[in-house]
């Protein structure tokens, strides 16, 4: 397998590496359950969660996974003001890279802020934990880990609702499903759509009504109500709860047996119902429990399993192209 | 038998000014070119330019020399010792200084500073308004008097439409052109690179191509019944390219320049992140390039000029979406440019034309031509010797080129400016 230094996001990644951190992962879901939920796996190691953004579920789940496998784990919210946020961002870097961490875990509102730091960080392995509007592999990692428990992800459509074109998870979902095998249904106003989204290969769809027949996964994207005066970006909160809300109705005309996802946190009565959250069909805290143990496997594979998984250069950026040549060699 | 000071033997000139383009010799005396043709006499010294181009010295009509204010970026020595580097005797700075060139006191410290470096002519550009701001109009006729030679808020546009009018109205009074950063602020906030697929798989903001587009379809709008002289900068798209045709088609004095990254290079350069590809406006398509390339093949587009863009890397390292605009250009001018001749899309004299006789006619200055009796403002390239672009090699301060690692064809071996050999054997001679 090629050898894993960073994670950057899905576009770096390939089936072979995805596959071994799903069935690393799978593993650990036992550790969480145990009345004793240590390993010994990383003692010695220093994990640094850096995060820039503000995150409860991720930052615990990163926080979780690195203390359960003995790691000593730090936490630090940095504050960051609008414009000198790139400055923080490479000074608080270094500075914490020269305090030796094995893994820097890293949230930032910049796109490409990992990529960014890696140049100048040295040897500390660099976890992304969501950058700006591009990638979230974790979430993504932990999404297919979920289905895979559900059933398995091949040969799905996975239907993404809501603000695509701010949604890093929603990238990351249209990377992974062309190397592992599933379809991404994106719907949303043209509002909310980024410029030629078609080209990751995915169907695109404005009414919501439309995508749900055929759809194994609805998975709902948090609307974040600031776009609404920011930009335009749609009229009222009202009008888009109609419109790309999942409710029973909606989730009555779907498929049997079609589940229902959410990145969290949720923002209930605005892109998901109540019930249907609340629903046997919602796999939304599947999600989080699975969360912690994917993050286990990627801390393991980053800075446990180096015996294995030896230590090499810079990781190639892809573009789309190259990554589909690889995918479609595998 | 004729003496001069200084012969250039053998080389290929080629003055577009003049439709010359013949191997012959030039020789200089007093400053000036005193003859081309066969040199039967005895000269002082003697540059041998076999095989090498013998041209006018480039313009560069659009620059940022960063002085005064934010000389760490770069200053009028930096900038001129960078221009002599890339082949560039005068060149033409754009106002966004701190103070702004928005009254003569500036403009007649940038002359005088220029004067005293005295590499390279440097004309500079007066502001549209006072302050940048896109409110009051500068007093354009003083600054005239002062030595600037058009007008300009580079960096920003001239947003309103009221004052383009005005701006455009009062400028071509006095004979002057109106140089526009065509970008609707609305369609491009928060955008980093171009709005596409790039952008899309970066998880970046873009900036819409319509944001360029719809400012040149209103000022062609605006300048058409009052005759006034517009000049687009650094044209990117072709939805600009053939507006711009379509108002020349109708005679309208409207003009536009294409920086060489614009027709080099598309908006793949930022994949990576590489925020030394950031630029406004951004690099767009291919079909956008190739829409530049053909403007300049038609004569839609007069001139190149590099926005040459130089910034401390402080402002670059700190991620794309952070990352300030703009990228150095003029050492890499030359090389850059040369390519669009090796592909058949011009001819040397003609794209030679664009960086001499046709700023030179477009800005009224009496430089960009080989005409006896001119000042010799020369250049001299070897349009096949290849080196490599290393940022920390550059001589501008600004060390923000997307060309870093990449093989240029195509070197200035001598710059002379009135008779003065101010860059040879890669030094600059102050």
């Amino acid at each position: 397998m090629r050898p894993l230094q960073h994670l950057f996001g899905i576009a770096d990644m390939d089936r072979e590496q995805i596959e071994y951190l799903l069935n690393l992962g799978e593993s650990f879901i036992d550790i969480n359950r145990r009345p004793l939920k240590k390993a010994p796996t990383l003692r010695g190691k220093t994990i640094i969660n850096l995060f820039f953004e503000n995150s409860t579920r991720t930052r615990t789940s990163f926080e979780l996974a690195g203390k359960r496998l003995s790691a000593d784990v730090i936490n630090i919210s940095a504050s960051t003001s609008a414009t000198k946020k790139g400055e923080s961002l490479l000074d608080t870097g270094q500075t914490l890279a020269a305090m030796q961490p094995h893994v820097l875990v890293i949230r930032h509102s910049v796109s490409g802020a990992c990529e960014f730091l890696a140049d100048y960080l040295g040897h500390t392995s660099i976890v992304n934990a969501g950058d700006g509007a591009h990638e979230h592999p974790t979430q993504i990692l932990t999404d297919l880990l979920t289905l895979r428990c559900a059933g398995g992800y091949i040969g799905k459509t996975v239907t993404i609702v809501g603000d695509i074109a701010h949604s890093r998870v929603a990238r990351s979902h249209l990377l992974a499903a062309r190397l592992m095998g599933y379809q991404v249904r994106l719907v949303a106003p043209k509002t909310l759509m980024p410029a030629e989204v078609e080209r990751f290969g995915c169907e695109v769809f404005h009414e919501f009504d439309d995508a749900i027949p055929g759809s194994d996964i609805l998975y709902m994207l948090r609307m974040q109500t600031e776009r609404l005066t920011d930009n335009c970006s749609f009229p009222s909160v009202r009008e888009y709860h109609e419109a790309y809300g999942l409710n029973r109705k909606r989730l009555q005309a779907a498929a049997e047996g079609c589940l229902v996802m959410h990145p969290g946190p949720m923002n209930r009565g605005v892109e998901i119902a109540t019930d249907v959250a609340d629903s046997a069909r919602a796999l939304i805290l599947n999600q989080v429990e699975h969360g912690v143990a994917i993050r286990m496997a990627v801390l393991t594979a980053l800075c446990g399993g180096q015996q294995h998984l030896g230590r090499p250069g810079p990781s190639k950026k892809m573009t789309m192209e190259a990554m589909h040549v690889q995918g479609s060699l595998l | 038998m004729s003496t001069a000071r200084l012969l250039i033997r053998g080389g290929r000139v080629i003055d577009p000014a003049n439709q010359v383009d013949e191997i012959c010799d030039l020789w200089i005396e007093n400053g000036c070119i005193a003859g081309t043709g066969k040199f039967d006499g005895v000269a002082e010294s003697a540059i041998d330019a076999d095989g090498s181009i013998v041209c006018p010295g480039l313009i560069d009509m659009h620059v940022h020399l960063r002085e005064p204010g934010q000389e760490w970026k770069e200053d009028i020595e930096s900038g001129s010792r960078a221009a002599v580097a890339g082949g560039v005797t005068s060149m033409c700075c754009m106002p966004n200084t701190g103070p702004h060139i928005d009254h003569a006191g500036v403009a007649l410290q940038i002359i005088e500073r220029a004067r005293q470096v005295g590499l390279c002519h440097v004309h500079p550009i007066g502001a549209v308004t006072k302050n940048l701001d896109g409110r009051e109009l500068t007093e354009m006729r003083e600054l005239t008097r002062a030595g600037c030679v058009a007008f300009s808020d580079d960096g920003m546009p001239i947003w309103h439409a009221g004052v383009m009018r005005k701006a455009l109205e009062y400028a071509s009074s006095f004979g002057f052109m109106v140089i526009q950063h065509a970008e609707e602020l609305e369609l491009t906030k928060g955008g980093a690179i171009n709005e596409g697929w790039v952008s899309t798989q970066l998880g970046v903001t873009g900036m819409p191509v319509e944001g360029e587009d719809s400012m040149i379809a209103r000022d062609i709008m605006l300048a058409r019944r009052i005759d006034a002289r517009y000049h687009v900068a650094h044209i990117s798209s072709k939805g600009a390219v053939e507006l711009v045709r379509a108002a020349r088609a109708e005679g309208l004095k409207v003009t536009a320049e294409a920086a060489p990254h614009h027709f080099a290079m598309t908006e793949e350069e930022v994949l990576g992140f590489n925020a030394d590809a950031k630029m406004s406006p951004p690099l767009r398509t291919e079909t956008d390039r190739l829409a530049v390339i053909e403007g300049l093949r038609d004569g839609t587009i007069d001139v190149i000029a590099t926005d040459h863009a130089p910034h401390h890397e402080d402002d670059k390292r700190c991620g794309l979406s952070c990352a300030a605009f703009g990228i150095v250009g003029l050492e890499t001018m030359l090389p850059v440019s040369l390519q669009l001749v090796r592909d058949g899309v011009l001819s040397l004299s003609d794209m030679l034309a664009k960086m001499t006789s046709n700023p030179a006619s477009l800005l009224g200055l009496d430089s960009g031509t080989l005409s006896i009796g001119s000042a010799a403002d020369i250049t001299i390239f070897d349009p096949e010797a290849t080196w490599t672009v290393d940022r920390d090699k550059l001589v501008s301060k600004g060390k923000n080129t997307p060309w870093h690692g990449k093989e240029m064809t195509g070197q200035v071996t001598h710059t002379l400016k009135a008779g003065h050999l101010v860059y040879a054997a890669g030094e600059v001679r102050a």
